[in-house]
């Protein structure tokens, strides 16, 4: 199975991928922390352009299907306000062996991380606040 | 007579930050692309917004030099932070 889907739930990863033709269950979970650059941060707000989101996520969960041949391959993250130890993302990703559980999982996370349309901002102990500039 | 395009264009994050609203219609040249429809936005507010964006047409990724459509929904998508 596969899914990426974007949520202003609190994610729970215990319920993802469990049948039992699975030998290797991946789990790879971000979340927030309270520092970042030298600047205490104290929550972080999360956008996302959904619909091309959802598109070019599912088109990593594919690729990594394909590469790894994952029997599951699910990424979900957050939107909106998290407070410090939250998390922002979950990637799952299941095999018959480890090895292709974790290379899945790795290139799933890398990719929605340089890919998928979804945003940042820093909120600082300070009051300021600051989008993220990313690696353009 | 050339037709006028009308493209909605959608902000997201730092620029819907930098320009203060999250969308707007802009009437264009028949022709023109996204980066004629970037000079106008930058004409008309009057700031620097750099080009480091990648574009998405209707909601699918594109290019810069694409011949736009009257209708098509634009956005600059600035480098991506998830995760």
């Amino acid at each position: 199975m596969k899914e990426f889907k974007i949520t202003s739930n609190l994610i729970n990863s215990q319920i993802i991928g469990k049948s039992s033709s699975i030998g290797a269950r991946s789990v790879f979970e971000g979340t927030v922390r309270d520092i970042n650059g030298g600047h205490d941060v104290i929550k972080l707000e999360y956008e996302c352009y959904k619909s091309l989101a959802i598109k070019e996520g599912n088109k990593i969960l594919d690729e990594a299907s394909e590469k790894f041949g994952l029997i599951d391959a699910f990424c979900i993250h957050r939107v909106g306000t998290l407070e410090i130890g939250e998390t922002a993302v979950i990637v799952v990703a299941t095999s018959g062996h480890r090895d292709e559980a974790f290379k899945g999982c790795r290139y799933i996370i890398d990719e929605v991380k340089c890919r998928v349309p979804i945003w940042k901002k820093e909120h600082y102990q300070d009051g300021e606040t600051e989008w993220l500039k990313g690696a353009g | 007579m050339e037709n006028i395009l009308q493209i909605q264009v959608i902000y997201f994050a730092k620029l819907r930050d930098l320009i203060g609203l999250d969308r707007e219609i802009y009437s264009m040249e028949e022709g023109n692309n996204p980066s004629d429809v970037l000079a106008s936005i930058k004409k008309k507010h009057n700031i620097d917004i750099g080009t480091n964006f990648k574009i998405a047409v209707n909601d699918e990724f594109s290019q810069w030099d694409i011949k736009l459509n009257n209708g098509d929904r634009l956005v600059f998508i600035p480098p991506v932070t998830g995760g």
